[in-house]
């Protein structure tokens, strides 16, 4: 079993950051020097991490594997960003971000990392306008706020529906400044494939550079991972198509425990799959929700189109079900809705599974104009995919994966399992519990990156003695063979099927399995095919071409590889936890079609510890304590 | 819908290249560009061939990764997409397709229709940004931004760095991207203080990494998916004028006065 102390600062929850703060060692300036840092990712968390460490003094190696780390998956997000500014008057406060935000995550987040991320969301938009960021303002001249999920303030702050993009570029910004300083060795085309350990400590990485098929080692005192989020699994996600779990998974088997690995986010608002051939899904921002309404006709097969059909015979199911919260109920319960009504055989378009987002009414109210300034760009992209105009009749929308709440196990320094290994942003499992709320995944990433990683990592270094390492050791040759050993056995299977098409057919066992609606057979059986599915990848999988050049199959093989690993520990997750919370809705457990949690049984963090190839991973329990916040039964009604 | 596509295949940085024929059967107007190169790689694959690398990621048009040359066209017919988001429905039977990479000095090619845009990161580490360290801002909304002006800058920040205006450039100049840098910047209150030394070293850094210069063609803003004007590039020419100037004048020595 692992020892799982989240080391939680003692005292009042609104102190413990500033406690622990001032309790944490330091590296005083000229000693920072001669300490090297690894950030693997160089999205929201991984380019904001390194871009503040290298600022204190560390020497810090940033690795991606595109040509920029501006084109890491932080750059899709669309909506914006939640701070507890308060610039609204309208009752918002630090607490407040904090109640949603556990709420949201159906009181399955740790208090007190959570609290943190609320006190330093408001330091993280001072950050950014500094950097330039240009967030949306009024005629003023003061920062404009909207309306998300799960929150009855408005307390996002955004760019356009590009909000991602820009905070991204402020992160970027600030580490290009650092590489022009020599402060930051960028490496781009570098895929890591697994992390070093000496003497039980993370000192460094294994890489492959994606241009030249070198494989290469680095040595650091100290081991960020923020490599994103997992949703690729289901093969079709919102996800971009190279987002992966590879360095998480990879870490996983070298010791790091994984949490929660079943939280998924299926978002509710994406345009539908059109046909076989579809890569990927594409979100419409939740900050159409604002102006938007979601509804489906009231009669079963009503074929007519959405024009025709009156308003008394129309079912605003959001609004009826839950008055309280309308159309901006949370992602994981708009979404159950949408299903609920598509399998009722009331769903719209093809195969009936969509139902409509309709601006009918805002556009009558605000004019076309006002729309198209608040939403242009997301109705552009609409028309582009689906070639209707959204202005002229509804959206049709249908809920897709979107995010993993579930992750590496960290502790409130964000460490994991095995020292020295950091994890931030979406790849750690930290804040979000079961459900996350719209516009504070940007939030994570970068209260990660800038502000609790630069103080935690100190203190780790400043708290352990550590011999030097450099990459001649045994353990960093004996890391680089099997990464070898792996890549070769993956080239010289020479089968019949493509990657894709096994990525796809374990993409449709976890959507049919492991997605919004979850049961103890289906995951049963899950658990019996994707062993299957594995077998057969490597027996009969096929990559082309060798290892010593670019080759995107071989990329994609050592992914999928993981996946087939990652998907049956969701699925093993998903059954034991034998309750409903968030976006994991087993069916077995329901109360008036809602959730139903079971907190006397299944008020913890499970952690799943590796334990060999072929064997039954264990499972660790860290109990949720919760010191301020009364557990109660989720209601947006 | 039958399609024949020509495509360049490349095996690295330093070898000959070459147009390669494929007819695709099957293809579907709903499917993106980028999925219609799935299917030709789906096919290739199982046909035993080395697939066609093409860079891409998020297929939404906001990475910037995708970089095709369609018909001649960067990111092909649609105004205002990048090549993940144009449509098959875009072409019709029978169509011949000629898909090659960006073509200019500084973005070597890699392999088949993959380039590495690295001298853009070099372009940004040369001056494109604010310093400023975390964590001593001020608060947001002391800095008062008119809308007008924020809404100016953000046209430029929209930027995604693709290359496309690279591409499209009869001198492959990047100036649409450097200009769309130093606007955005430029027009911030936040950006002020290093206004004159970004623009003097951005565009030094241009010249170094071997782009060429503008001519003002114009072809770069009708190349651009994010429909970025060409006036950013006016902006600056004028910056870098000025900066220029004022570098030239003698500097007053401290207490000379």
């Amino acid at each position: 079993m692992l020892d799982l102390n989240a080391k939680i600062p003692a005292g009042p929850l609104e102190a413990k950051w500033d406690q622990h703060r001032f309790s944490m060692k330091l590296v005083n300036p000229a000693n920072k020097r001669r300490h090297h840092v690894i950030v693997v990712g160089g999205g929201l968390a991984g380019a904001s991490a390194a871009a503040s460490m290298a600022e204190l003094g560390y020497r810090v190696s940033c690795f991606v594997y595109h040509d920029s780390p501006r084109r890491a998956h932080s750059i899709a997000a669309q909506g914006g960003i939640n701070a507890a500014k308060n610039y609204q008057n309208d009752g918002d406060s630090i607490k407040r971000l904090f109640y949603d935000t556990i709420k949201g995550g159906d009181f399955r987040a740790r208090e007190a990392n959570v609290y943190r991320l609320a006190q330093v969301s408001v330091n993280i938009i001072d950050q950014c306008v500094a950097q330039g960021v240009p967030f949306a303002r009024e005629y003023g001249g003061l920062l404009a706020n909207r309306s998300f999920g799960g929150a009855q303030v408005s307390r996002t702050f955004y760019a356009r529906g590009q909000t991602g993009q820009q905070l991204l570029i402020g992160a970027y910004h600030s580490l290009e400044r650092q590489v022009a300083l020599g402060n930051v060795q960028q490496h781009t085309y570098e895929e890591m494939l697994d992390v070093v350990l000496v003497d039980g400590r993370a000192r460094g990485i294994v890489t492959r550079n994606l241009q030249t098929g070198a494989i290469t080692s680095h040595a650091a005192d100290a081991v960020v991972l923020a490599t994103g989020g997992y949703g690729n699994v289901f093969y079709l996600s919102t996800n971009a198509l190279l987002c992966n779990a590879t360095a998480i998974w990879r870490a996983h088997k070298k010791g790091a425990a994984f949490a929660n690995p079943c939280y998924t986010q299926i978002h509710p608002t994406c345009i539908p799959v059109s046909g076989e051939h579809q890569s990927k899904l594409t979100l419409m921002s939740e900050s159409l929700r604002n102006d938007g309404r979601v509804w489906v006709p009231l009669a079963r097969g009503d074929n007519r189109a959405p024009g025709a059909i009156p308003e008394a015979e129309r079912d605003y199911f959001l609004e009826r079900k839950y008055p309280s919260f309308g159309n901006l109920a949370p992602r994981d319960i708009a979404s159950r809705a949408a299903k609920e009504a598509c399998d009722d055989g009331r769903g719209v378009g093809p195969g009936g599974l969509g139902v409509y987002l309709d601006f009918a009414d805002a556009i009558k109210r605000l004019g076309q104009q006002v729309v198209a300034e608040r939403y242009g760009n997301l109705f552009d992209m609409y028309q582009r995919i689906t070639d209707e105009n959204p202005y002229k009749q509804p959206m049709r929308i249908y809920p897709a994966v979107h995010y993993t709440m579930g992750g590496l196990w960290v502790d409130y320094n964000l460490m994991s399992t095995i020292p020295g290994l950091h994890v931030a942003g979406e790849a750690n499992f930290s804040d979000h519990g079961a459900n996350r709320l719209g516009a504070s995944a940007l939030m994570q990433g970068l209260a990660d990156g800038y502000f609790v990683l630069p103080n935690t990592i100190g203190d780790y270094i400043a708290s352990n003695k550590m011999a030097p390492v450099d990459v001649s050791q045994p353990a960093f040759k004996e890391a680089e063979a099997d990464v070898r050993a792996g890549q070769q056995k993956l080239l010289d299977i020479r089968g019949k099927r493509t990657v894709d098409s096994i990525h796809k057919e374990l993409g449709q066992i976890m959507w049919n399995k492991c997605g919004m609606a979850r049961t103890r057979e289906g995951l049963q059986e899950a658990l019996q095919l994707i062993p299957a599915l594995r077998e057969e990848f490597w027996s009969n999988v096929n990559v082309p071409g060798s290892g010593d050049t670019l080759n995107q199959s071989l990329e994609k093989a050592g992914r999928v590889a993981d996946f087939l690993e990652l998907g049956e520990l969701m699925c093993r997750d998903a059954l034991h936890r034998e309750e409903s919370c968030g976006g994991h809705f087993r069916v077995e457990y329901q109360e008036e079609g809602e959730a139903k949690r079971n907190d006397d049984e299944f008020a913890y963090v499970a952690a799943w510890e590796y334990a060999g190839a072929g064997a039954t991973p264990i499972l660790n329990k860290e109990p949720l304590v919760y010191e301020t916040v009364h557990l109660s039964t989720r209601s947006y009604k | 819908m039958k399609l024949t596509l020509k495509v360049w295949r490349q095996a690295g940085p330093n070898v000959a290249g070459a147009l390669e024929s494929h007819v695709l059967d099957g293809v579907e107007a709903d499917m993106s560009f980028l999925e219609m190169f799935d299917m030709l790689n789906e096919e290739l694959t199982m046909a035993g061939k080395e697939p066609v690398a093409f860079s891409h990621d998020c297929r939404e048009g906001i990475c910037g990764s995708c970089a095709m040359m369609i018909n001649g066209q960067a990111h092909g017919p649609w105004k205002g997409a990048a090549a993940c988001q144009l449509h098959m429905r875009a072409f019709k039977d029978g169509d011949e397709i000629v898909v090659e990479p960006w073509r200019a000095t500084a973005f070597p090619i890699v392999k088949d229709l993959v380039v590495n845009r690295g001298s853009f990161d070099r372009i940004i580490q040369a001056g494109g940004y604010i310093s400023v360290n975390t964590g001593g801002a001020r608060d947001a909304n002391e800095i008062l931004i008119g809308k007008d002006t924020v809404e100016h800058a953000m046209d430029a920040a929209a930027c995604i760095a693709c290359g496309a205006c690279v591409a499209a450039c009869p001198n492959a100049s990047a100036s649409l991207f450097t200009g769309a840098k130093i606007t955005h910047l430029g027009d911030l209150p936040q950006g002020q203080p290093e206004r004159d030394k970004r623009a003097l070293a951005m565009v030094e850094q241009m010249d170094i990494e071997g782009f060429g210069h503008c001519t003002l063609v114009g072809e770069c803003q009708e190349a651009c998916p994010k429909e970025i004007s060409i006036d950013v590039i006016r902006r600056m020419n004028r910056d870098y004028i000025v900066a220029s100037a004022k570098r030239e004048e003698p500097r007053a020595v401290a207490g000379s006065s």
